[in-house]
């Protein structure tokens, strides 16, 4: 039973980090209809400004810690909007595939970039331990406040995410540019500004979730955004693309099945097993969990 | 029409006058740099050329190209190593002898990865656009894993010590059949449906064409052909990994379907020619070619995005 407890906050401390990913897409898709690939790599970027930031803020304090993760998520939020405004913004008429095929390319441009010596190196760096660190035993359960603290901050992010999105003038305007864009635009609403809004709103999530995703692993390296990128992909769409409440959603599955898998004899198939949960629940529930079905008219 | 002109414009003399010229090349090309770059650039030729039948021709997004490709490398080199010893007996066997086997194990490799693709073809059946992407990508990835865990294909560590039986008439010689094949498929009777149900799936359906099995037999002879240049693959680095044909390669050949052009053979075929020798242009500068490489395909994407080497009116999608 303990061990089950266990497992199960360490299942929600990475789900709470695929689930801040899977956000990004999930916000992207909504207003542009478009895959962003790089997103795991702002990710990895928001991991990196992190450990950049670390060696010159005092470690293991609370201020140091929460200024470091506002740094990191205020780089990303910049990076998605350059991305957003220098490649995708141009593409904006064009076919969904090539900007599906530009985002490919900046993705690779920012691991290719990440690897060069002059920028940070492939090899793999400690991650400093910005916040202080406490490890608690409470009847044979650990409880480290690393782990804690990372369920804390994405639950404090998601909400303050839903407040904005439901809550605020730009938040209805991403909900309106997101049901019908050029009706958004016809009531007077900047699809530009809205869709800049949304890239550095979803970017700034993916730093949060790189310096969690780092903290939690203690190393951070140029390909570090791959597999937690394309985890928080699936569950994107597992809880139903352009769904925020189902990316959260499917971020915790996902992050389950995978602890659960991996804490088991299957451990070495961890990877395959979210995949094919998520082939399975496609083939029967194509939208996603949350997704609603849209009827298609000819 | 000159006589030469008419005779290419059989599919049939084409494909024949390719093969005895990959032949000749083999012969004349004996630099192993060279070698090395022509058999790798046969082999991207299939793989973006069979790729283009299911994404371009049939409108299927596939990600996971890379998955089929590792089903045919492994079967193939298992049918080699495991195989082989027994059938060719102590000496190794003839020149003739090895190459008949190898033909049987790449041909091995391409059905397994047939029925690998007509595995992920079913699920097609239900889904479109980006999730279908991510099933064929979650395939891809099923496929990797699963041949990490199986030991006697070496499990992480990959197999290794497959003998050396790629060369340039193999590789030219079936990059030369893929692009027959598909040619003289799509442009069939029976092949103008792939381009039916790309256009309009719901008026294909209506004028009582059998979209699925459309969709599944894209996927089917596509992945039959990645199998194949897997086989190729393998026999040519003689050491194979899962790992080796992950998400990244499958996205490589999608870069190479999308930048000639989806649906435009020739299109494609001369991406999958640039993209190959581009990295090999850029090595004086190896420490940012890479860099350079995804730059100029943003930018390559932001200037035309109809694709490179698309000239033709864009169908509308």
């Amino acid at each position: 039973m303990t061990e089950f407890i266990q497992q199960l906050l360490n299942a929600l401390s990475l789900g709470a980090i695929y689930a801040l990913i899977a956000l990004g897409y999930t916000m992207v898709y909504g207003v542009l209809r478009f895959i962003n690939f790089a997103h795991s790599d702002v990710f990895m970027v928001g991991a990196v400004t992190g450990c950049f930031l670390g060696k010159y803020l005092p470690a293991g304090t609370w201020w140091g810690g929460l200024s470091c993760l506002l740094g990191a998520m205020i780089v990303c939020a910049l990076l998605g909007m350059l991305i957003e405004r220098l490649a995708y913004r141009p593409l904006r008429a064009s076919p969904r595939l090539n900007v599906l095929i530009t985002a490919i390319g900046v993705s690779l441009l920012l691991e290719y970039t990440f690897q060069n010596e002059h920028v940070f190196g492939a090899a793999p760096r400690a991650f400093p331990q910005i916040f202080p660190e406490v490890v608690w035993q409470v009847r044979g359960l650990t409880l480290s406040s690393n782990q804690l603290l990372v369920i804390g901050v994405a639950l404090v992010l998601m909400v303050a995410l839903q407040f904005i999105v439901f809550r605020t003038r730009i938040g209805t305007a991403m909900r309106a540019v997101s049901l019908n864009p050029r009706a958004a635009q016809l009531v007077g609403i900047n699809r530009d500004v809205v869709v800049a809004f949304t890239f550095a709103l979803g970017s700034a999530l993916a730093g949060a979730g790189g310096i969690l995703y780092a903290l939690n692993y203690q190393s951070v390296e140029p390909l570090m955004g791959v597999m937690p990128g394309l985890k928080a992909f699936v569950a994107a769409v597992l809880g139903g693309i352009g769904n925020i409440p189902g990316a959260a959603l499917g971020g915790l599955l996902i992050g389950t099945i995978e602890t659960f898998v991996g804490g088991s004899q299957l451990s070495t198939y961890k990877d395959a097993i979210a995949f094919a949960l998520l082939i399975l629940i496609l083939v029967f529930r194509p939208a996603g969990l949350l997704g609603r079905r849209t009827i298609e008219k000819v | 029409m000159t006589p030469l002109r008419r005779s290419l414009s059989s599919p049939h003399l084409a494909l024949l006058a390719a093969l005895i010229a990959s032949v000749t090349l083999t012969r004349l090309v004996t630099d192993p740099y060279a070698n090395d770059i022509l058999t790798t650039l046969g082999i991207n030729i299939i793989l973006a050329v069979s790729l283009n039948l299911v994404n371009g021709y049939a409108g299927q997004f596939s990600l996971g190209h890379a998955g089929f490709m590792s089903v045919g490398a492994y079967l193939s080199a298992a049918v080699t190593l495991f195989a082989g010893p027994a059938l060719l007996g102590e000496d190794g066997g003839s020149v003739w002898a090895q190459n008949a086997l190898f033909f049987a194990a790449l041909l091995a490799g391409g059905l397994c990865a047939a029925l690998a693709g007509l595995l992920v073809g079913v699920p097609s059946l239900r889904l479109r656009g980006d999730y279908l992407a991510i099933v064929t990508l979650g395939f891809g990835e099923i496929i990797r894993v699963i041949f990490q865990n199986i030991e006697p294909l070496g499990g992480a560590l990959g197999l290794n010590g497959i003998p050396n039986y790629t060369t340039v008439a193999w590789t030219f010689g079936f990059a030369a059949l893929t692009v027959f094949v598909v040619c003289c498929l799509v442009r069939s009777t029976y092949g103008r449906g792939f381009l039916a149900t790309h256009d309009d799936e719901i008026a294909a359906e209506a004028m009582g064409l059998n979209t699925t099995r459309y969709k599944i037999a894209a996927f089917v002879i596509g992945a039959f052909f990645a199998g194949i240049a897997g086989g190729l693959y393998g026999h040519f680095k003689m050491s194979i990994t899962a790992s080796g044909f992950d998400f990244t390669k499958s996205i490589e050949i999608v870069v190479m379907v999308i930048l000639g052009g989806m649906g435009n053979t020739v299109g494609v075929i001369l991406a999958a020619i640039l993209l190959t020798l581009l990295p090999e242009v850029l090595r004086p500068i190896a420490e940012y070619r890479m860099i350079l490489y995804s730059f100029m395909l943003i930018v390559l994407m932001l200037m035309r995005p109809q694709g490179l080497f698309n000239f033709h009116l864009t169908r509308k999608t």
